[in-house]
């Protein structure tokens, strides 16, 4: 029990890390700054595994632990405590943020190797892998938002990295704002569960949420579709998603651990770990179901015809976060857990993979410049195949098992409309193995038709310090699978493992389906992935020209073509509605002022409306002081006649 | 021939004050005594008595006392208030000491001017007679705008000072026939009488409503409450940038000290009446202050607005009518004086001479090219948002709270609305000082003398440690917030 | 409110006679504009300049000092009467005001606002 009661030592590491090198990084040699970085993520990766070890030594009922480390705000209305918890839940989180983070900054190493301001991106690094710790480690609502902030800073700052980018910083911007707009969300839900409950502590409000609240009633409603807004906002769902595909921007190490291992996941753990509130608002987990369900296939079709590497790889992992939040909103907590680690694997594996495509490329991110390197870059090469077979859901690869067990829950579900989800997850997994294994053809196959002299004479293998990471997550991208295994009557490892998290009360129970449907449902996951491979396979292995033609083809195919490849014209629908009207109406002022490219979308047209009002209260502050007099005068009346007003005499 | 009764006098409650005061009559002497280039010390003879006035301050912690027959209270409340303005004033001090040396404006009168108004502040906080707290507001308020037009070749500063000075006196006399006004209607003005004739229910209802009607107008003005606000860009633009840092601090604790004592003290049978007038006045000053200031394109003004936002979130605290409230007020107001000092003393270096670089392109690349106070910078302006675990965090979320204790769902909701909008204006901030446009013309170099440094640093411990381990702050804030 | 009625009428009546008044003056009276009548002070002296000028700032310093030190005689007056009763406490605050002017006047006079040239 001891070796829990330590179990801050775990974020606290990279914490002290982030310290020493954002302080004094640049004083130190690149050999220090190296070693502080991963030593004290490998550290904590290490007391992360013996801590959780440790858990497994337990009985499963009595698996938790919390420690308080001090009373952060303190008055006899209102307890707020630093305390940390660890749980099966927030172990498995604490695991994967640990070792793939691990993982990363061994990566960086090489990947960051020739780049200037090393200290300060291993310093952003370290303190994202704290603040990361934190939001899965903290035992109440108000640590997990404190660490939910913080990734999300972290990440604005990754992301803007390359400063001397506009568009990097304006990525950053972005994120950062769309990610302010999902936390007012998740603010407002936390100071809600106070009031309802008068404690922000996990203990205290989910054991007796189902006693408390009423099963679907407006309270609970309202609060989980508020924590859903927020995690819309760090999950990139629609419609808040808009953010991750431009902060592809960042280095690509960051990339894959941020914005597609870890951070990302954030909203899943969030909904995950509220089960008991979701389970008693079925409206909200209809919602997260669809939304879930919509943004799968959606951001699937979006990646069907971007030429970036890196971009294909955030609409993907925008639709797989669909998967995960479709399996939470069925219920299926597990799967969906189960999926976040699978993802974990392969997806980090995917992006590292790409990471070194482009380092071998000398930067070249657009696949159209790519091809053949399959002899050039081997390790790279085969790494990122086994990934792209896990991701497409072939058996024996750990996609295969997470996405299945997803699909399965759909398909037995009892939630409305349940077939319409299984419907919408099968045809997404079909488009999924289809763009992954033209990003597959179109990099590894072939030949290199890059015209760049440059690039093509310095096409190189990475360095043993990035390709070591790659094999091994490849590795667990293939082993992640067995933890679904059903080795215990009716419920998989993982399943029994996770089990004393999920409250039963009120869950929806999960059904044991014959087996002959659920092979045959195997039977059709299996073939829609084999036939997205195949059709890949035909329009940009052995027929590359097909392709070409399709994209010239008049008429319908045209129009939809086209339209995928604009990404839906969603940023355009976005402005026409938002946008141009008030662009219209005060061209001048507005867009000559200010760079109002600040973000786009729905988010920009917020910022026009309140900009523009702010343009009309102006007109109040003339600079004159009678002007000011006067209505220091009429806010006298004011008062007094409201006084009498309220008072009602 | 008849004896006299003299009152009690307590000289040791009133030390804080006599220290200021005789400090501030000695600047002035030593002012006219000293070399014009040997008038370096002086600042520090200030800081001296800051320090002086906080150690005994500190020293009243749990010590309460009403004398002067019942015109001054000493208690926690006044204590915790009073060593507020004093961070402010220290801090002020500071960062004044290269910027007076550099604007040629280094005397000794500028900082006994700063002392004078501090101990102005102290009779506010605590006046517990309506008499005593107007003298101290006058006080506080002429030693500003003395201040204000402090840099008397700029033209701006000149504005600012009139403008504030004619407004002020305008607010001034609302305030005093709010005063008259409540007198008129209880027979005295002292704060407890008033009370307690108002819950014998004697005092003529109608004259106390609009007797405090007008007092919420002469304490609205000084915290720059919507619709008193209009001075407040003009003022904070024009006025020497220390100067600026200085009234956005002090001078708004000690009104919201004495704003805090009136209406809770004399004024507290009425509470279910006006908390409705500081609902409305809270929504609109933070709504007004975040969406005037997205517009800004100089940063001075920029955070007048930020300024009248945060006088807004404090309002939130008023609502409530018990400690809570009070002892958020109390936290926030300790927060806010860090973070807001630290990002004027900012402002200040950038600024440079003549205060000429005060415009958003100015900050362009400054992260970069000055990494320390880039980082410096980002870090307050983080607080300021409320981004966790800065103070300004906490500071927000104790005072969100304390409003949905009482049931203002909606005014929480509308407070976290008005902070997403806040992140725009800051956020914009921060991207400049990360771009890369090249500025053509080759700056002077910035100038980080050590008492600036000394300044940047309380603000950033302030604004970190506040926000990790705010609890023992919190406990002083609740042991000093007035209502039990 | 019935008491009040008369006053009611004396506000009305007394109105109407000196709006009156000033309209019937202003509509049949005879007007000559001419430069001289416009001036301010129409006594037949040729005026020696504007009387919008500038004063010297010194003007301000000696009356803000003179008000100080009239504030400081009316403060001593009383105190000088009841001197006795109010015993060394009234001496000692009294000296001490004194004393807090006496700065003032040293400062000021080391500043140079008592040099009239």
């Amino acid at each position: 029990m001891t070796g829990l009661k330590l179990i801050w030592i775990v974020p606290i590491l990279p914490l002290l890390g982030a310290i020493t090198n954002g302080l004094i990084g640049k004083l130190l040699s690149k050999r220090a700054v190296t070693f502080v970085a991963l030593g004290s993520t490998g550290f904590s990766a290490l007391f992360a595994l013996f801590a959780f070890i440790e858990l497994l030594s337990l009985d499963p009922s009595s698996r938790i632990s919390e420690s308080i480390l001090f009373t952060w705000i303190e008055s006899d209305k209102f307890i707020a405590e630093a305390g940390i918890q660890i749980d099966p839940l927030s172990g498995v989180f604490m695991l994967i943020v640990t070792g793939v983070g691990f993982l990363i900054h061994i990566y960086s190493v090489g990947y960051m190797g020739h780049e200037d301001g090393y200290s300060r991106y291993f310093a952003y690094l370290n303190l994202f892998m704290f603040s990361m710790l934190l939001l899965v480690l903290g035992n109440n609502f108000l640590i997990m938002f404190i660490g939910w902030e913080g990734v999300g800073l972290c990440s604005y700052l990754l992301i803007g990295y390359y400063y001397d980018k506009n568009s990097a910083v304006d990525a950053g911007k972005k994120a950062f704002v769309v990610n302010r707009i999902g936390d007012f969300g998740f603010i407002l839900a936390i100071m809600w569960i106070f009031w309802t409950f008068g404690s922000i502590d996990y203990t205290s409000v989910f054991p007796v949420a189902h006693e408390v609240l009423p099963i679907g009633g407006f309270t609970v409603t309202g609060i989980t579709l508020l924590l859903f807004i927020g995690a819309t906002g760090k999950s990139a769902q629609i419609p808040l998603y808009t953010w991750l595909p431009d902060a592809m921007e960042g280095p690509t190490p960051v990339s894959a651990l941020i914005h597609a291992a870890t951070m990302v996941t954030a909203g899943v753990y969030m909904v995950a770990r509220c089960n008991a509130l979701f389970n008693i608002a079925p409206t909200s987990m209809i919602v997260v179901a669809s939304i879930g369900a919509i943004t799968a296939l959606f951001a699937a079709t979006m990646g069907l015809y971007q030429y970036d590497i890196k971009r294909v790889l955030a609409y993907s992992t925008v639709s797989q976060l669909g998967y995960m939040f479709l399996a939470c909103g069925l219920g299926a907590y597990v799967a969906a857990v189960f999926h976040v680690i699978t993802h974990a694997f392969f997806k980090a594996c995917l992006f590292l993979g790409s990471g070194s495509v482009i380092h071998g490329l000398s930067g070249e991110q657009d696949m159209r410049q790519m091809g053949g390197l399959k002899k050039l870059m081997p390790l790279t090469h085969i790494t990122f195949l086994i990934s792209t077979l896990a991701i497409a859901g072939i058996p024996v690869f750990a996609g295969f098992f997470s996405k299945d067990e997803i699909l399965l829950s759909a398909f037995f579900g009892e939630t409305q409309g349940h077939l319409i989800y299984w419907a919408l997850a099968t045809t997404a997994a079909a488009v999924t193995s289809f763009y992954m294994f033209r990003l597959y053809y179109l990099t590894f196959s072939g030949v290199l038709r890059s015209t760049d002299q440059h690039v093509r004479d310095h096409v190189h293998e990475s360095p043993p310090v990035m390709t070591a990471p790659l094999a091994i997550l490849a590795g667990l991208a293939i082993l992640g699978g067995l933890l679904g295994l059903p080795i215990i009557k009716d419920a998989h490892i993982l399943k029994s493992f996770l089990a004393p998290v999920f409250s039963t009360r009120g869950a929806i129970e999960q059904p044991h389906p014959p087996m002959q449907i659920e092979f045959l449902l195997m039977a059709v996951s299996v073939g829609v992935a084999v036939i997205g491979i195949m059709v890949a396979r035909y329009f940009y292995y052995t027929n590359p020209e097909s392709a070409k033609k399709l994209a010239k083809k008049e008429g319908w195919i045209k129009i939809v073509y086209r339209t995928i490849q604009n990404k839906y014209y969603v940023d355009e629908i976005y402005d026409a509605i938002f946008v141009k009207p008030i662009f219209l109406a005060s061209r001048d002022l507005l867009w000559r002022i200010f760079d109002m490219k600040v973000i786009d979308g729905l988010v920009n047209g917020i910022a026009n409306f309140f900009y523009k009002l702010s343009q009309t209260i102006r007109k109040t502050q003339t600079g004159f002081v009678r002007n000011y007099a006067m209505i220091m005068v009429l806010g006298v009346v004011a008062v007094i006649s409201v006084w009498f007003i309220v008072l009602g005499d | 021939m008849k004896q006299l009764v003299i009152p009690d006098v307590s000289l040791g409650a009133v030390g804080p004050e006599i220290v200021l005061v005789v400090t501030a009559i000695l600047l002035l002497l030593l002012e006219v005594f000293t070399a014009r280039k040997e008038k370096g010390y002086l600042a520090y003879t200030a800081l001296g008595g800051v320090l002086l006035a906080s150690a005994m301050t500190a020293n009243m912690n749990g010590y309460t006392e009403m004398n002067f027959s019942g015109m001054y209270v000493v208690d926690n409340f006044a204590s915790f208030f009073k060593l507020v303005c004093l961070l402010g004033t220290g801090m002020t001090i500071l960062v004044s000491v290269t910027y007076t040396i550099n604007e040629g404006i280094s005397n000794g009168e500028y900082y006994a001017l700063l002392l004078f108004a501090t101990s102005g502040m102290f009779f506010m906080i605590s006046g517990s007679d309506m008499v005593t707290i107007f003298m101290g507001l006058e006080v506080m308020s002429i030693s500003l705008y003395a201040l204000a037009g402090y840099t008397r070749n700029r033209e701006k500063s000149n504005e600012a000072a009139l403008k504030y000075f004619v407004l002020g006196a305008l607010a001034s006399a609302f305030l005093l026939y709010g005063i008259a006004l409540i007198y008129g209607a209880t027979g005295s003005t002292k704060l407890a009488i008033i009370g307690d004739s108002l819950r014998t229910g004697i005092a003529n209802y109608h004259l106390i409503i609009i007797g405090a009607a007008l007092l919420v107008v002469g304490f609205g003005f000084k915290i720059s409450a919507v619709p008193f606000h209009m001075w407040a860009p003009d003022v904070y633009q024009g006025a020497p940038a220390p100067v600026t840092a200085f009234m956005s601090s002090g001078p708004k604790a000690a009104t919201f000290a004495a704003f805090l004592r009136v209406f809770n003290e004399a004024l507290p049978s009425m509470q279910a009446d006006w908390w409705q007038i500081f609902w409305i006045l809270s929504v609109m000053t933070m709504t007004v202050g975040n969406i005037m200031a997205l517009r800004q394109t100089d940063v001075k003004r920029m955070l007048a607005y930020s300024s009248i936002a945060h006088a807004g979130y404090i309002l939130m605290g008023f609502t409530t009518g018990d400690w809570f409230g009070v002892s958020a007020i109390l936290f926030y107001m300790l927060v806010y004086t860090f973070m807001n000092i630290g990002v004027f003393a900012v402002v200040t270096i950038v600024a440079r001479k003549n205060e000429e670089k005060t415009t958003f392109e100015d900050y362009t690349g400054l992260g970069y090219k000055h990494p320390i106070i880039g980082v410096t910078l980002v870090v307050l302006l983080f607080s300021l948002i409320g981004i966790p675990p800065t103070a300004g965090f906490v500071g927000k979320f104790y005072i969100f709270m304390s409003a949905l204790q009482q049931g203002y769902v909606w005014l929480v909701i509308i407070a976290v609305v008005n902070s997403v909008i806040s992140v725009f204006y800051y956020l914009r901030l921060t991207i400049v000082m990360y771009m890369t446009e090249e500025t053509t013309e080759a700056l002077p170099s910035l100038s980080l003398s050590p008492s600036l440094v000394t300044a940047l640093i309380i603000s950033i411990y302030g604004s970190l440690w506040l926000g990790v381990m705010p609890s023992s702050y919190i406990t002083f804030a609740q042991a000093a917030s007035l209502i039990p | 409110m019935s008491q009040y009625i008369p006053v009611l009428f004396m506000l009305a009546v007394a109105g109407a006679i000196s709006v009156g008044m000033v309209l019937a003056s202003e509509l049949l009276g005879p007007k000559f504009k001419f430069r001289e009548k416009m001036e301010p002070f129409e006594c037949g002296e040729v005026q020696a300049s504007s009387s919008k000028q500038r004063f010297s700032i010194r003007f301000y310093l000696v009356a803000m000092m003179f008000i100080i030190f009239d504030i400081e005689a009316v403060f001593l007056f009383p105190w000088a009467v009841t001197f006795q009763a109010l015993g060394v406490f009234g001496f000692i605050e009294m000296m001490i005001f004194i004393l807090i002017l006496a700065a003032g006047l040293i400062y000021i006079w080391k500043k140079g606002v008592l040099d009239w040239e």
